[in-house]
């Protein structure tokens, strides 16, 4: 796609005054374009063709890929190492960051090495804890929090600084995201807790999966209500339920996930589960979108990312946008030649 | 105690008014910390905070006591520590993701918090907690730094 300040997607992107990151996920959500990022899983492995392989499915139909950090405390590939494959080739990334597995030197030395190989955006969260993953004997650090967390990058970027008070030299070009789950409870509190991390420097948000709209449209109107709006851009998760079982199982054993008994009625009585889940995944983003506040739409589609492209062409939000994919620079170099 | 420290969350305007009497005393005696040796008050008055807030919230002594900003439900009691708010993954019935029988801290935080006079403090934001002052006494610091504050506007003042 192009900007109407002249520069096209195609283009290595330089940082326009008063942005955070030199990213294109950045650049979509402040000319007020509807975002979509997608949830990419990292493999058990460490070859970088399985990472590139992965990515490749959303090509055409993201703005931005979140890399998770060992989500679901399961241990796999970094999320540092494999923005850094995906930025090499031009792709634009989320580094998510879990307060779980590292302490503050950790995480400040992978923001600024992440910065450097690339990483226009960073997640910051607290993580899950360890004992719903494959690794229940580890040692959980939480030596940080998702707010403190923000804070910490937040100095880094804007005062130069490390947690400690040492000066770097150059600061991490990064633009700031957080999650917020309005969801769970205390549910009156969730809009005072956005407000704590815009506050301490969140500029974007991704919600856990949204399944129950009445609910995420209270959270809003609260949420307007304090004047957070217009200072965070929000995308609300979404997703689709591959069956009435997988729902149930999601909503008994993944922490923080509310599906509503009305979805799993609804998948119960399909006659192609699968098919109906991703169809409720499409009515959901088209909703969400009139929403006043929701900038986009962060794609969480575990073991069914091939059905993402799919889901974002029917749901219609992309309007007339062509997104970068590796293959748009080869066909924008031979229209050149 | 678990059944203690739910009990003291619920009745967090109590102990708001109580720590606000108890404040000024523990900062006026900065004379009396001075001429014993902070260092050497530090035993017994971290051995008496700990027996004290130990029984009423399960203190763990993080050495920089936030009580009074999360509605008396002591954060360190959540199993990550989180100092700022709940994490996203609270049962829907308001207990904890890692420990199910336990009621999430900061329900209980935000419970606390609006029963207070000053429950707003809930929404500050706190900086990454400093290892280095576990086990030490919160009410020492509370008194050096108030003592060290006045100092300083005394000092602007003279000149």
């Amino acid at each position: 796609m192009s900007f109407n300040d002249g520069a096209d997607d195609c283009n290595p992107v330089s940082r326009k005054p008063g942005y955070s990151s030199a990213g294109r996920l950045e650049r979509v959500l402040r000319t007020g374009h509807f975002a979509v990022t997608a949830e990419l899983a990292p493999p058990d492995s460490a070859n970088p063709e399985e990472v590139y392989a992965r990515a490749r499915v959303f090509d055409g139909y993201v703005d931005g890929m979140n890399a998770t950090d060992g989500s679901g405390a399961n241990c796999h590939m970094s999320s540092v190492a494999m923005c850094a494959l995906l930025s090499r080739v031009g792709y634009e990334t989320v580094m998510q960051i879990s307060c779980r597995d590292k302490n503050r030197l950790a995480i400040q030395g992978d923001v600024l090495g992440g910065a450097a190989l690339g990483i226009n955006n960073i997640l910051c969260l607290t993580g899950d804890g360890v004992q719903v993953g494959d690794h229940p004997e580890a040692k959980p650090v939480f030596d940080l929090d998702s707010i403190s967390l923000l804070e910490t990058v937040a100095r880094l970027r804007d005062k130069n600084e490390f947690c400690s008070g040492r000066k770097i030299s150059d600061p991490p070009r990064v633009f700031l995201g957080a999650a917020e789950n309005p969801f769970v409870p205390p549910y009156d509190f969730r809009p005072h807790r956005l407000a704590k991390k815009i506050a301490a420097g969140a500029q974007f948000i991704q919600t856990q999966y949204c399944f129950d709209l009445p609910r995420f449209r209270t959270f809003m109107d609260r949420s307007r209500d304090l004047g957070l709006l217009e200072k965070c851009f929000i995308l609300p998760g979404v997703g689709p339920l591959a069956s009435a079982r997988t729902a149930v199982w999601m909503r008994n054993n993944v922490p923080g996930i509310h599906i509503p008994d009305a979805v799993i009625k609804r998948l119960e009585g399909a006659k192609d589960q699968k098919k109906e889940g991703q169809k409720i995944c499409i009515e959901l983003i088209q909703q969400l979108r009139e929403i006043e506040g929701v900038s986009g739409v962060h794609v969480m589609a575990h073991r069914q990312e091939d059905t993402v492209a799919e889901i974002i062409e029917k749901s219609g939000v992309l309007d007339e946008r062509q997104l970068w994919s590796p293959s748009s620079d080869e066909v924008l170099r031979r229209n050149r030649a | 105690m678990y059944s203690v420290r739910l009990w003291a969350a619920r009745h967090a305007r109590f102990f708001e008014v109580i720590y606000r009497i108890f404040e000024p005393v523990i900062v006026k005696l900065h004379p009396l910390w001075k001429s014993v040796g902070y260092q050497r008050a530090e035993k017994p008055v971290g051995m008496l905070e700990k027996l004290s807030k130990g029984l009423l919230f399960d203190c763990k002594m993080c050495g920089q006591c936030i009580l009074s900003s999360t509605g008396m439900s002591c954060p360190m009691n959540c199993p990550k520590t989180m100092r700022n708010g709940p994490c996203g993954g609270v049962r829907a019935n308001g207990n904890c993701e890692v420990k199910p029988e336990m009621k999430c801290v900061w329900v209980e935080a935000w419970e606390g918090s609006q029963k207070m006079k000053g429950g707003e403090q809930i929404q500050v934001v706190q900086l990454p907690v400093d290892h280095s002052q576990k086990g030490s006494s919160s009410w020492l610091r509370v008194a050096r730094r108030a003592s060290d504050l006045k100092q300083q506007e005394y000092k602007g003042d003279s000149k």
